[in-house]
C-alpha cells in the first residue's frame, strides 16, 4: 500500500510565553485575502458607480486622502464620496457581516443549515414595530426608528425563547416552530397595520420591510459599528462553544458544557447582531442563511476560522448586492433586500435538493 | 470510583425509570449495563454522568456528588460517548478528536503544545493518522466510531461512559471496536458501558449489571451473572448458557418456542418450551 | 428527528357514531351561518333572515342586503373554511407532516404573488384572471415544496423551514412590485390581508366549481391517503401507485388553495388547526377525517369572520388576521406538546 502523505490541515498561532493560543484552518488567511480583495474592488466600484461621475483613481485618491487639493472638482469628490457613497456602502458592510453571523450563530445552536436570524421571529417583531411606529406615529422623529425595531426584535426573541422553555430546557426544534408561529403572528399584524394605514406611510412601510440602505448615514454607520466592536469579539470568542455545541447537546455536555446558558448566551449575541442589524437597514433576507453555507464550504466547519469568514462574506455579499440594486433598473433603485433574495432563492433551492437527512 | 446512592432517575412526565438504586463501579474495571429494551439501562449511563439529573439520590465520582462538581472538572474526569453522535458536515477527524481537549482549554489557550501531542496521540492510538485530513462524515461506520473514541481519548478521562459503543456497526467492526476499548482498560482507564449483545458483554466485561423495570437484577463477574435463571428473570426468555469454546466465557444460547431447520433438534423443543416475554 | 405522539383516543369512540356526528356538525354550521348573517353594521332579527331567504322582498332594505352582501359573504367563508381545511388535511395526511398547512407552506404566498403581478400587469383584471393567476401561483408554490418532499425526508422541521424561505422569497418579489406602484398596492392591500368582505356572487360562481371538483376528489381518494398516511412503504408494500396519488393529490391541493386564495386573499392555519380537530373526533380514517375537514373548516372561518367583525366594531379585522391570531396558539400548543423532543 502507498504511503498517503497526510495533510496538516490546520495552522497553530501561539504567542511566546503567554498562554494565548490557536488553531484556524489552514484555508482561512488565503479566504480572508480574498474577500478582502473582493470587497475592496467593488467598494471602489460602488463608489465610483452613480450619477455624478468618477474615475475609479478619483476614488481611490479621494478616499486614502492623497486627491491633491488642487484638483478641480476636489469639493464635489470629497462631498460626493464620504457624504453620500461610502457611508451607504459601509452601512451595506457592517449589517450583511452581523446578518451573516447572527445567521452562523443560529445555525449551529439550533444545528440546522437552513436556519436563519429571523427564525427567532426577530425579523417579524422588527418589522412589526417599525411598521407600526411609520403608519401610526408618522409624525414621530424618525431617528426612533430604529429603536422602535430594536425593541420589538429583542421582545420577541424573549418571547419565544420563554415559550420553547419547558422543564429546564430548550431544545433547537421548539425554538425553530415557535419562532415560525410568532413570525406568522407577528406578520399578519403588520398586514392589519398595513391594510388601514394611509397609502403614502403604508408604501414607505413597505420600503422599510423589503430593507434598505437607502439613506444610510455617518450616524446610522458609527451605532451599528459600535455595536458590532462587542458583539462581533464575544461572537468570535465564543467559537469554542460552537464547535462544541455543533456535536449535539450530549456531546457539549460530556466536554464540561453548561449547554443550556451556552446557547442562551449565543442567541443573545445572534439575536442582538441580527436586531441592530435589522433596525438600521430594515429586514433583508437571505444573507443569514446563505453566507454561513457556502463559507462552511470554503473554509469547514470548525468556527475559529469559519465565523470571521462567514463575516466577511456577508460584508461582501451586501455591498455587491447593493451595487447590483443601484446598477440594475438605474436611474431607479431596487432595495438590496429585493437583490439579495433574488441572489438567495437560487441557492437556497440547491441547498434543500443537497441536504437531506 | 463512581457510586450511586438511592438514584432514581426519569424524564419529562413523573414516573421514574431508574428507582432507588444504589451501584459501586470497580476502579479500573469495564463494567457493562445489559438488560431488555426499555430496562433502564443507557438512563442509568446518562444519570451516571451529567446528562440526566437525578430526581432523587446523588452520583458520587470519588466520593464528590457530580452535581456539585465544576462542570469543566468533571469533564477532566470522566469522559461520556453518546449513542449514535452525529458530526457536522465537512468536519475533518482531526477538527472533531480536538474538540474532546475542550475541557483543557479557555478562551485564549485554545491551541497548546500539549493539545497537539495529546490529539496525535488519541489518533496514533485509535489507528487513525491516516485519515486525519478526512472528514468524518466520508468514513466508513467502524472508522467513525473510533474517531469518537478518540475524541473521548484526548479528553484524557480516568473513566469513560459509552452508551452502546457498537450500535449501527457489523459484526468485525463491532469486535474492534471492544478490542480497542479493551486496550484502553489495560492501560488503566475505567470503562462503563451499555451493551445489547449479552455474549459481548460476557466476553469483554470484567463486571455486568443486570436490569430490568429500572432494578438491578444481578451484579457480578460473567460466570456469575450470564446464568439460565438470570437470563429467563431479565430477558423472559429460555436460554442455555455454554462456555465460549473462544475464550471461556459464558456463552448465551436461546432456545426458542421453535427449533429452526434441523427437525430432530427441532422435535425435542417444539411445543415444549415456552417463552414468557414480561409485559 | 421530529415524531407527533399519534392521537390514541378519539371522541366518538364508536364508528357508528360517526355519520350522526358528521350530521350534528353540518346542523351546528348551519347554524352558525345563520347567526352570522343576523350580525353586521346593523343586527337584523333571525325572522327577517329567514324572510330574506325563502320570501325574498325586493322593497324590504333588510332583504336586499342580506341577499347581495351578507349571504354571499358567508358563502365565501364556508367554501374558504372547507377547501382550505381539506387542502391541509390532505397535505398532513401525505406528507405525514403534522404541521403541515398552506399558508405556513408557502402555497398562499405564492397564489398572492400571482395575483398581485397581475394586477400590476393588466391594471383591473376580470375575475376570472384573478382566479387562474392564483392557481398558477398556488401550483407552482406546492412544486417547489413539494420537490423538496420529493427529495426525500420531508421531516417538520424541514418542510415548515422551506415553507419560511419561500414565503420570505416570493414576499420580497411582492413587496418589489408594492413599492414600486402604489396604486397596485392601494387596490390590493385589503386583499393581501385576507377577507370575506365584498365578495358577490359572480366571484363565488367563478371558484365555486374548481373548490367543488377539489372536494369531491379530495372525498375519492381519501382511502389512498389513509394508506400513505402510515408511510409511503407500507402503502408502496400494500400495491399503492403512490407516486400517482401523490401527483393527483398535489393536484386537488392545489385547486383547493388556490381557489380559496382567489376568493378570500390569503388565510392561514385553517388548514393547520382543523385537521388535528377532526383527527381528534373520527381517528385515523381519511374517509372520514376529510369530510369532517370540510365542515369544521367552514365552522372555524365563519366564527372567526364573526369575531372579525365584532371585536372591534365598527372597525372590520381582514378575517386573515383573525386567524392567525387564533392558529398560532394552537400552532405552539402542537409545537410544544405533540412534536416530540
Amino acid at each position: 500500500m502507498a504511503e498517503r502523505r497526510i495533510r496538516q490541515t490546520w495552522i497553530a498561532v501561539r504567542l511566546p510565553r503567554l498562554p494565548i493560543s490557536f488553531k484556524i484552518d489552514r484555508r482561512v488567511p488565503l479566504a480572508a485575502l480574498f474577500l478582502l480583495a473582493f470587497t475592496l474592488v467593488v467598494l471602489v466600484m460602488s463608489i465610483n458607480y452613480g450619477a455624478y461621475n468618477m474615475s475609479p483613481l478619483d476614488v481611490i485618491q479621494t478616499l486614502t486622502g492623497t486627491l491633491p487639493a488642487d484638483h478641480p472638482d476636489y469639493r464635489n469628490f470629497v462631498l460626493v464620496v464620504h457624504t453620500f457613497r461610502l457611508p451607504r456602502i459601509l452601512l451595506a458592510f457592517l449589517v450583511g457581516t452581523a446578518l451573516a453571523t447572527s445567521g452562523a450563530i443560529m445555525q449551529s445552536i439550533t444545528r440546522n443549515p437552513l436556519a436563519e436570524p429571523g427564525i427567532l421571529g426577530v425579523t417579524a417583531g422588527a418589522g412589526l414595530a417599525a411598521v407600526a411606529m411609520i403608519v401610526w406615529f408618522n409624525d414621530a422623529q424618525m431617528s426612533l426608528l430604529p429603536w422602535a425595531a430594536f425593541g420589538g426584535a429583542i421582545l420577541t426573541a424573549a418571547a419565544v425563547y420563554l415559550l420553547a422553555w419547558k422543564r429546564g430546557a430548550t431544545s433547537p426544534v421548539r425554538l425553530i416552530l415557535i419562532g415560525v408561529a410568532f413570525a406568522a403572528v407577528l406578520g399578519s399584524l403588520t398586514t392589519f397595520i398595513l391594510v388601514f394605514g394611509e397609502i403614502n406611510d403604508v408604501q414607505k412601510a413597505y420600503v422599510w420591510l423589503t430593507g434598505s440602505v437607502y439613506g444610510g448615514n455617518w450616524q446610522h454607520v458609527r451605532t451599528l459599528g459600535a455595536w458590532m466592536l462587542v458583539l462581533l469579539p464575544l461572537a468570535f470568542l465564543s467559537a469554542r462553544s460552537l464547535n462544541a455545541l455543533n456535536l449535539g447537546d450530549e456531546v457539549a455536555t460530556g466536554f464540561g458544557v453548561r449547554v443550556e446558558r451556552q446557547r442562551a448566551f449565543l442567541l443573545v449575541i445572534s439575536v442582538a447582531l441580527a436586531s441592530v442589524a435589522v433596525a438600521v437597514a430594515g429586514t433583508i433576507g437571505f444573507v443569514g442563511l446563505i453566507a454561513p453555507h457556502i463559507t462552511r464550504r470554503l473554509v469547514g466547519p470548525a468556527h475559529e476560522g469559519m465565523l470571521p469568514i462567514t463575516a466577511l462574506f456577508g460584508g461582501a455579499l451586501l455591498v455587491l448586492a447593493d451595487l447590483i440594486g443601484r446598477w440594475v433598473i438605474a436611474p431607479s433603485e431596487l432595495p438590496i433586500g429585493i437583490v439579495t433574495a433574488l441572489i438567495g432563492a437560487p441557492y437556497f433551492m440547491l441547498l434543500l435538493v443537497r441536504y437531506r437527512k | 470510583m463512581i457510586q450511586a446512592e438511592n438514584l432514581s432517575l426519569g424524564y419529562d412526565s413523573g414516573a421514574n425509570i431508574i428507582h432507588q438504586l444504589t451501584l459501586t463501579l470497580t476502579p479500573g474495571h469495564i463494567t457493562a449495563l445489559v438488560g431488555p429494551n426499555g430496562c433502564g439501562k443507557s438512563t442509568l449511563l446518562r444519570g451516571l454522568s451529567r446528562l440526566l439529573k437525578p430526581a432523587h439520590g446523588a452520583v458520587y465520582l470519588d466520593g464528590q456528588d457530580i452535581h456539585a462538581m465544576k462542570a469543566k472538572d468533571l469533564a477532566r474526569q470522566l469522559g461520556i460517548l453518546p449513542q449514535a453522535p452525529t458530526a457536522p458536515e465537512g468536519l475533518t477527524v482531526h477538527e472533531l478528536v480536538a474538540q474532546g481537549r475542550y475541557p483543557h482549554q479557555n478562551w485564549f489557550q485554545q491551541w497548546s503544545g500539549d493539545d497537539e501531542r495529546i490529539v496525535a496521540e488519541a489518533l496514533e492510538q485509535t489507528n487513525l493518522t491516516l485519515f486525519a485530513d478526512r472528514p468524518v462524515d466520508t468514513l466508513s461506520g467502524g472508522q467513525r466510531q473510533r474517531a469518537w473514541i478518540a475524541m473521548a481519548l484526548a479528553q484524557q478521562t480516568n473513566v469513560l461512559l459509552l452508551d452502546e459503543p457498537t450500535t449501527y456497526l457489523d459484526l468485525a467492526h463491532q469486535i474492534d471496536v471492544l478490542d480497542l476499548l479493551a486496550e484502553l482498560n489495560e492501560q488503566g482507564r475505567t470503562i462503563v458501558m451499555v451493551l445489547h449483545d449479552l455474549n459481548q458483554a460476557a466476553r469483554y466485561a470484567d463486571t455486568i449489571v443486570a436490569l430490568r423495570g429500572g432494578q438491578i437484577v444481578a451484579q457480578g463477574t460473567p460466570d456469575q451473572v450470564i446464568t439460565s435463571e438470570n437470563i429467563l428473570q431479565v430477558f423472559g426468555l429460555d436460554a442455555d448458557v455454554i462456555v465460549d469454546p473462544v475464550t471461556g466465557t459464558p456463552l448465551c444460547v436461546p432456545i426458542g418456542r421453535r427449533g429452526g431447520r434441523n427437525k430432530k433438534a427441532a422435535a425435542s423443543i417444539n411445543g415444549k418450551v415456552k417463552t414468557v416475554i414480561p409485559a | 428527528m421530529t415524531h407527533l405522539s399519534s392521537y390514541q383516543t378519539r371522541i366518538l369512540g364508536s364508528r357508528v357514531l360517526l355519520l350522526p356526528g358528521l350530521l350534528l356538525s353540518l346542523v351546528l354550521l348551519i347554524g352558525c351561518l345563520l347567526w352570522s348573517i343576523t350580525l353586521g353594521a346593523a343586527d337584523i332579527t333571525p325572522q327577517v333572515v329567514y324572510a330574506a331567504l325563502f320570501d325574498f322582498d325586493e322593497a324590504e332594505f333588510d332583504h336586499v342586503i342580506i341577499q347581495t352582501v351578507r349571504l354571499p359573504r358567508v358563502i365565501a367563508g364556508v367554501i374558504v373554511g372547507a377547501a382550505l381545511a381539506v387542502a391541509g388535511a390532505i397535505m398532513q395526511g401525505l406528507t405525514r407532516n403534522p404541521l403541515a398547512d398552506s399558508g405556513l407552506l408557502g402555497i398562499n404566498a405564492g397564489a398572492a404573488f400571482a395575483v398581485v403581478l397581475v394586477v400590476y400587469l393588466l391594471g383591473t383584471p376580470s375575475l376570472s384572471v384573478y382566479a387562474i393567476a392564483a392557481l398558477i401561483g398556488a401550483g407552482l408554490a406546492a412544486a417547489f415544496v413539494y420537490g423538496i418532499g420529493a427529495f426525500g425526508g420531508a421531516t417538520p422541521l424541514r418542510l415548515t423551514l422551506a415553507g419560511v424561505i419561500l414565503t420570505a422569497f416570493v414576499s420580497s418579489l411582492t413587496t418589489a412590485i408594492l413599492i414600486q406602484d402604489q396604486e397596485t398596492l392601494d387596490r390590493i392591500r385589503f386583499w393581501t390581508a385576507g377577507s370575506l368582505g365584498g365578495r358577490d356572487f359572480a366571484i363565488i360562481t367563478q371558484t365555486a366549481p374548481l373548490i367543488a371538483v377539489g372536494l369531491v376528489g379530495a372525498l375519492l381518494i381519501s382511502r389512498q391517503i389513509t394508506t400513505i398516511s402510515l408511510g409511503e412503504d407500507v402503502a408502496k408494500g400494500l400495491g399503492q401507485d403512490t407516486l400517482r396519488i401523490k401527483l393527483i393529490a398535489a393536484a386537488l391541493v392545489v385547486m383547493l388553495a388556490g381557489g380559496a386564495v382567489a376568493l378570500a386573499g390569503p388565510i392561514g392555519f385553517v388548514g393547520l388547526v382543523i385537521p388535528h380537530i377532526a383527527r381528534f373526533i373520527a381517528g385515523v380514517d381519511y374517509r372520514w377525517i376529510i369530510p369532517y375537514s370540510a365542515v369544521l373548516g367552514g365552522i372555524l372561518v365563519t366564527l372567526a369572520d364573526v369575531a372579525a367583525r365584532v371585536v372591534l366594531r365598527p372597525l372590520e379585522l381582514p378575517v386573515g388576521v383573525m386567524m392567525a391570531l387564533v392558529g398560532a396558539p394552537f400552532f405552539i400548543y402542537l409545537a410544544r406538546w405533540k412534536v416530540k423532543r
